[in-house]
């Protein structure tokens, strides 16, 4: 076998033990949300049995026709959490991305006193376990009478994304040219103006990026919304899952069931979202 | 179509200033150069004419209108950036018109200006391309097509050619020059190229510290430098600058080597004075291979050794050694020359220059 040949094997083979190790690895993220789609479809003896059943025996729907069968019936107040859920998530996630815009853009594109000790600290929140804060917050929420209800849930997740959205925004407003805004100024925009015609379409990846990530941070918290929420008006699907947890039995199948319903909006969400998330957009702004 | 006066401008960042109170007349469609090494301070007065920089003292007008706190579009100015700065997510006609759109401008009337733009910088077969899809030279023409679409009274350009290769730069600056033939602006242009300089303006202004040395014609800043450091900035190769002691109608070098006082000068100049002597390449060259310009009384002759030569073909920059450094000379009609062979060489005295050691400024009365 000449050089060639052997050369041209090994690179196949390297292909084929590649392609069968990157298959491992997908197998190993998806597994457990597989997991949780078989087991919300198939009886709790099945979910429960050891050593474990991997193809199901029988397929129901059971669960999900429960869960929206109402109180009495096995059915929890699903629609009044998903709602609760979507507005906390949905506002939280705009405001966040505001802020974080203004503040990016401020921290990207300004020079200004204690600039890099605000931005510090604002990252040093990030070292506060979110659970951390659920006890102050709990107290500091009964005085105000912000407890259990959506504006103070959103308060918190705000607070909580902020700093993030910053630092993420700021990363893609510094990609972006200085010299663009101000051939816009040049060519007659206000520095408004300037901003939402340039600045703002080409650092869109990233702000698109900055929200999936802020949405999805609110649609999966679990540890304050445990906290600060307690009725159905204010209850968010992750706490809802709880509903399924009875003093001496647990409902995994309905459990999983819920959690299926929890994840498929946001993963709609992730892929209408990340088909903008196309980077290099800014190539060909400047210089050759 | 306007003028452009800058007066005493100066720009402070804290408490360092950058152009210290420069004074400076564009006439309507002039096309002035401003020129300078790296951190002179060019960059910084364009930006400052266009409104992207703030200033700090002084004021500049436009038109005769005063626009020290406008805004950059309240000033009827375009720019090309030396980046150029186009606008990614924008087709080619989209960036082109981008400055009619914002000004609300009827859609025809638009149309009908891109097309005339890129009618003059040959662009009609790249209006739908994106920047990213463009070559360097290309790239340079839309962000001119985007200042000419204006129609501004004033067309600043930022060193516009600094980023495109050898070839197309020269290509760029023709086209540059006929593009101010046809659009009869008044055009700022900075660049720190002498060459883009010399060949494209009016007048050259040549800064340094964040102050005017001289400003000039081209033939004016070239033949007649104000200061040592115009003299050794514009030219290329560079002027020779040597430093001597005069001494009874003589420049003594340190070396010891002498030359006569060059006779304009002679005036100007006392025994014991410390100058400095300039000789352009084209003025120092072996005998019978230069242009001789002077009166035959003011050539020198001296003999002097070759350390290099550099062919060019129709010439050959030849290197002789004096007072313990490589002089340059321009050899014109060249003969085989062997480094270290001594040969005469005629300096043309009438076109010496002569400053001040201490000062640096013209001798020349």
């Amino acid at each position: 076998m000449d050089e060639n040949s052997s050369a041209r094997l090994k690179r196949r083979l390297l292909g084929v033990v590649y392609r069968i190790g990157l298959f491992l690895a997908m197998l190993t993220i998806c597994l457990p949300g597989l997991w949780i789609v078989i087991s919300s479809l198939r009886p709790t003896v099945e979910i429960m049995a050891k050593p474990p059943v991997w193809i199901p025996q029988e397929i129901s729907f059971d669960a999900y026709v429960a869960m929206f069968s109402g109180i009495g019936k096995g059915g929890i107040p699903v629609i009044e959490y998903f709602r609760n859920s979507l507005i906390i998530s949905v506002t939280s996630t705009v405001i966040a991305v505001a802020i974080g815009m203004a503040g990016g853009y401020a921290f990207a594109r300004y020079r200004f006193r204690g600039k890099s000790s605000v931005f510090l600290g604002l990252m040093l929140t990030r070292t506060v376990p979110g659970i951390a804060l659920s006890l102050p917050l709990f107290f500091l929420y009964v005085r105000l009478g912000i407890i259990d209800t959506h504006f103070g849930l959103i308060l918190a997740y705000v607070a909580l994304n902020v700093p993030f959205t910053i630092w993420l925004i700021d990363g893609f407003f510094r990609q972006v040219p200085k010299d663009l805004a101000e051939a816009a100024q040049i060519d007659g925009c206000t520095r408004w103006q300037a901003f939402w015609q340039v600045e703002f379409p080409l650092a869109g990846p990233g702000i698109a990026s900055a929200a999936i990530f802020a949405f999805l941070t609110c649609w999966n918290e679990f540890a304050l919304a445990s906290q600060l929420t307690r009725s159905v008006s204010a209850k968010t699907l992750p706490v809802g899952l709880l509903d399924y947890t009875a003093e001496f039995t647990i409902d995994w199948r309905g459990m999983c069931a819920l959690a299926v319903v929890m994840i498929i909006p946001a993963l709609t969400l992730t892929y209408i979202v990340q088909k903008h998330l196309v980077g290099g957009l800014t190539s060909g702004a400047v210089k050759g | 179509m306007a003028t452009v006066s800058l007066t005493k401008l100066t720009k402070r960042y804290g408490n360092i200033e950058i152009v210290h109170g420069i004074d400076l007349d564009i006439a309507d469609r002039e096309f002035i150069a401003l020129v300078g090494p790296s951190g002179c301070g060019k960059s910084t007065t364009l930006r400052m004419i266009a409104g992207l920089e703030e200033i700090s003292d002084g004021s500049i007008e436009i038109g005769g209108r005063v626009v020290n706190d406008l805004p950059p579009r309240s000033r009827n100015i375009s720019m090309v950036f030396q980046s150029y700065a186009l606008y990614p997510h924008m087709t080619v006609r989209e960036n082109l018109g981008f400055s009619l759109k914002i000004a609300g401008a009827a859609k025809e009337d638009m149309e009908r200006r891109v097309a005339e733009a890129s009618a003059i910088l040959g662009l009609d077969t790249l209006l739908d391309r994106r920047p990213s899809q463009l070559s360097g030279g290309q790239r340079q023409r839309v962000a001119m097509g985007r200042a000419i679409v204006r129609d501004p009274d004033v067309f600043l350009f930022d060193e516009p050619l600094s980023n495109l290769d050898a070839k197309l730069r020269t290509q760029m600056r023709t086209e540059i020059k006929k593009l101010h033939a046809k659009v009869q602006s008044t055009v700022i242009y900075v660049t720190h190229d002498q060459v883009e300089a010399m060949t494209l303006a009016d007048r050259i202004v040549i800064m340094r510290d964040g102050y005017i040395e001289q400003v000039g014609t081209p033939d004016e800043v070239f033949r007649r430098p104000a200061t040592r450091f115009v003299a050794g900035f514009i030219g290329s190769p560079p002027m020779n600058l040597h430093e001597a002691t005069i001494d009874d109608g003589q420049m003594v070098f340190a070396s010891g080597e002498k030359l006569p006082l060059p006779g304009q000068f002679k005036a100007n100049v006392a025994t014991g004075d410390k100058v400095v002597f300039g000789l352009r390449p084209d003025d120092i060259y072996p005998t019978g291979h230069g242009i001789s310009s002077g009166g035959a009384a003011d050539v020198h002759q001296i003999e002097l050794p070759i350390t290099v030569t550099e062919p060019l073909g129709n010439e050959t920059l030849v290197f002789v050694e004096f007072n313990g450094s490589d002089w340059v000379s321009r050899m014109l009609n060249p003969r085989p020359l062997r480094p270290g062979e001594r040969v005469a060489m005629s300096l043309d005295m009438s076109q010496a220059h002569l400053f001040a050691a201490d000062t640096g400024t013209t001798l020349r009365s």
